[in-house]
């Protein structure tokens, strides 16, 4: 089993170009999702701000640009 | 038929309309996903040539795709905004910049990834790659003009042009393995004749490849969201929305 496991990682001794590949494209799928929620929820919070000056600011979280 | 048209093409139907669609298309693309990279890495036989480096393609072709089409649709949105001023022409070609942006850096870099130990070299000015690399700039530039104006309709309209007139390069960059037959390989798949590739090779490549498109299609329309917040910020169903969230947010 550990032996299948490690010989599937080796990829055939390109393990470092095919992972290093696969990695990056799962980072930049990713962070795509993520500056992209993110600036929709701080958008909306943004506006409901103005919207209500004297409504109590949203999370932190929702703070951020981008 | 124009009635209905125009009626998706107003902000407040669309943003409704990418609202509920949103969710499925991660669902399927994330379903797509999976499905791929176990026929890729798992079912697929490795290369007579290559070896398991080959596998390389599942993730480098998709992306090199959506670079392409990207731009494809940032031009083709803009033109539409440009022509008949359709304000959602400009919501999704700037929503469409940043994802083009990002998939044309990730072909570029998986491209070096699989250049590295087929080529010997991580780069090389090919003419497939040179072309590649001005696409990237494309974006970047269109970005930096989107950011540098501020003036929403005149950062439209210049981004606009400077997308039309870079539409020139995508035929370039899809030919450019024809015309100067240098060290990238030429496409695998064409639209005439059968593909050069095994079937077990090929048909992860194909899901890999709508589940990199249907992502595109979820990310691009949480994008044109943004943006048609944006420009509409001051109509009174965005304020309504705003504070019915702010509602939901604050309720413990």
């Amino acid at each position: 089993m550990m032996q299948t496991l490690s010989h599937f990682l080796a990829m055939g001794g390109y393990g470092f170009f095919v992972w290093s590949a696969y990695g990056l494209s799962a980072l930049v799928l990713v962070l795509n999702v993520i500056f992209a929620i993110r600036r929709e929820r701080f958008l909306l919070a943004e506006l409901a701000r103005k919207a209500t000056p004297s409504a109590p600011r949203v999370s932190a979280a929702a703070e951020a640009p981008l | 038929m124009f009635k209905a048209l125009h009626k998706y093409a107003s902000p407040m139907h669309f943003y409704a309309l990418a609202n509920a669609w949103t969710p499925w298309l991660f669902g399927i693309s994330a379903t797509l996903f999976l499905a791929g990279l176990y026929g890729g890495l798992v079912l697929a036989p490795a290369d007579y040539q290559q070896g398991e480096s080959f596998r390389i393609i599942y993730v480098h072709v998709p992306s090199a795709w959506l670079s392409m089409f990207s731009y494809l649709v940032m031009a083709g949105a803009g033109a539409a905004s440009l022509i008949w001023k359709v304000k959602l022409g400009d919501a999704i070609a700037r929503a469409s910049a940043p994802l083009g942006a990002s998939f044309t850096a990730l072909a570029l870099i998986t491209g070096s990834l699989w250049g590295k130990p087929m080529w010997g070299a991580w780069w090389v000015w090919d003419a497939r790659l040179t072309s590649e690399l001005l696409l990237l700039f494309l974006f970047l530039g269109y970005l930096a003009l989107q950011s540098a104006i501020d003036d929403r309709r005149a950062a439209a309209r210049a981004g606009a042009v400077l997308a039309v007139v870079g539409v020139v390069n995508i035929p370039i960059i899809h030919y450019s393995v024809e015309w100067w037959s240098t060290l990238h390989q030429p496409a695998t798949i064409s639209k005439m004749g059968a593909p050069s590739m095994a079937t077990s090779m090929l048909i992860p490549l194909l899901l890999m490849a709508l589940a990199y498109q249907v992502f595109y299609f979820a990310v691009l329309l949480v994008r044109a969201r943004c943006e048609i917040l944006e420009f509409e910020k001051r109509a009174q169903w965005v304020k309504t929305l705003a504070s019915t969230r702010l509602v939901a947010h604050a309720a413990p």
